[in-house]
């Protein structure tokens, strides 16, 4: 289940996000943001990504 | 591309190029692999560098310098400056550098060094045998492969995998980060000899915005703002907005970056069998300036010195990589743990006492950039508030290390 979105139009594909994830559900492929089953939707993300492009699912 | 190198380094940044580039000078196969189309782009930095520190690794070329900085100026929260100028007679102090150009340009110096080079080629795991790491698999055009290597080096950066991969939980705590956002920007008027700093709460919170020059009439404005003040509406990109619009409404926007500087300080293992951690992939940028260009190409150089010991010595065990630990810690680790304790106490000051601090050095005249020398006048003038800080002098004293970086 996919529980978060990532805007990939404010996206800087900066990998911010990725460093923080503690389950290691994402990816910054090259340009984009892959995630994975194992989130779970803690939202530390969408807390620190510095444009706000993640918004979580709950 | 082999199915075999000595050396896989994994990540064409800062780190990643030196370490490979120091590997093959000293004769060992390297493969270096990133997964962009193009590397050092998009640029994720302030790209403020120390002049002394960056001739250690290479030669100042004016194809990738912006701008030569003789000072800087800190502002605290009600305006009050503190101005830290180097005589111009020593003609030291830092650039800032055009990263993508530079970053490629030490690539090159890997290439010429004999390093293989691969971009579009991305990590996607890493071969696991008997509790050694054996290789790395990869992704390059969508097509996988399987890579040996005796030695694999994670360089991949802030969202670096390579770590837990091996085990190591190298995931950042939001208080452990620093959240960043920057245009470059034409029409500041700025002085373009100076870096410029605003601290506050309201302007940064637990952090700073920084202005740093980029020839002619352009500049880098970022801000950096600690991961558990962001959120909750307010990012660092709206931060970022708010000042310069407050600041510079009239001045144009050439490029945006975006990006996460690890504040966390040293992290307890950068090494597995067969595994090494570099630069932001090791948590190793400084705490307090969020610098990581200078520590980074440091460890590089001993992760690849360490490379060929452990090879040579045939043992590429945890045992014989524990002298990358021992060097990189004694080191650059000693001012990232120094770092951290400025951080830890300044992160915490309300705007009034960081105006209290500002005015305490009020017509003080520094003639040197030195952050230690800096913070020992606040020192002084302030033991109360800035007791934890003590222990520092001591160190750096014991030490005798160059704080300022
Ligand atoms: C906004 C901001 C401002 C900063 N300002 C400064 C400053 O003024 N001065 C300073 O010294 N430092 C600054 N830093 C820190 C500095 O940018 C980093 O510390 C430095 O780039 C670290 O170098 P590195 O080689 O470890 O990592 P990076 O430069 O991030 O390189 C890592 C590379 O690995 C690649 N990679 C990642 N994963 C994979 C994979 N799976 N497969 C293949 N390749 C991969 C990435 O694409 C990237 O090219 C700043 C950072 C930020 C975010
Ligand atoms: S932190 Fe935000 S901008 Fe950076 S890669 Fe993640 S979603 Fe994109
Ligand atoms: S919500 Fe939490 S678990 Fe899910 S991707 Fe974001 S940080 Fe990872």
């Amino acid at each position: 289940m996919v529980t978060i979105n990532v805007n990939k139009f404010k996206c800087g594909y900066c990998g911010a996000c990725v460093s923080v994830c503690p389950a290691g559900a994402l990816e910054l492929v090259e340009t984009w943001i892959e995630v994975n089953e194992s989130c779970t939707s803690c939202g530390i993300c969408a807390k620190i990504c510095p444009v706000g492009a993640i918004e979580v699912k709950k | 591309m082999k199915n075999e190198y000595d050396v896989v380094v994994i990540g064409a940044g800062p780190a990643g190029s030196i370490t490979a580039k120091t590997a093959a000078e000293k004769g060992l196969s390297v493969l270096l692999i990133e997964k962009r189309q193009e590397i050092g782009d998009p640029v994720r930095c302030a790209e403020g560098v120390s002049k002394v520190w960056l001739r250690k690794h290479i030669e100042p070329d004016h194809r990738w310098i912006c701008a030569d900085v003789k000072g800087s100026r800190i502002f605290a929260p009600d305006g009050t400056m503190v101005e830290m100028a180097e005589e111009i007679a020593g003609g030291e102090v830092g650039y800032v550098l055009e990263r993508k150009i530079f970053d490629r340009a030490l690539a090159y110096e890997a290439s010429k060094a004999g390093v293989e080079v691969m971009v579009k080629t991305r990590a996607t795991g890493l071969i696991i045998e008997n509790g050694f790491i054996k290789g790395v698999n990869v992704s390059h055009l969508g097509q996988s492969y399987d890579i040996k290597a005796k030695i694999v080096i994670g360089a991949d950066g802030v969202e670096s995998k390579v770590g837990r991969w091996a085990g190591i939980d190298t995931s950042i705590k939001p208080a452990d980060i620093e959240t960043c956002a920057q245009y470059l920007m034409s029409g500041t008027g700025i002085d373009q000899e100076y870096c410029y700093f605003y601290l506050g709460n309201e302007v940064a919170p637990a952090g700073y915005v920084w202005i740093f020059p980029k020839g002619n009439d352009m500049a880098n404005v970022g801000i950096g703002i600690l991961g558990n003040k962001s959120g909750n509406g307010k990012h660092a990109i709206d931060y970022l907005n708010d000042f310069v619009n407050d600041k510079y409404p009239d001045a144009k926007i050439l490029e945006m970056d975006v990006g996460g500087v690890p504040v966390s300080g040293s992290i307890e293992r950068t090494i597995a069998n067969g595994l090494m951690l570099v630069g932001d992939a090791a948590r190793q940028s400084d705490p307090i300036t969020g610098g990581g260009i200078i520590n980074a190409m440091e460890a590089g150089k001993i992760a690849g010195e360490v490379a060929y010991n452990a090879i040579s010595r045939n043992d590429v065990s945890t045992d014989s990589l524990n002298e990358y630990e021992v060097k990189w810690r004694e080191t650059i680790g000693r001012e990232i743990d120094n770092s951290l304790i400025v951080k830890n106490t300044f992160t915490k000051f309300s705007d009034k006492e960081l105006n209290s601090l500002g005015h305490s050095l009020k017509g003080v005249n520094f003639s040197s950039m030195s952050l230690l020398d800096l913070l020992y006048a606040l020192f002084k003038a302030n033991k109360k508030l800035l007791w934890e800080l003590r222990v520092l002098f001591k160190t750096v004293v014991k030490y005798e290390l160059d704080f300022e970086k």
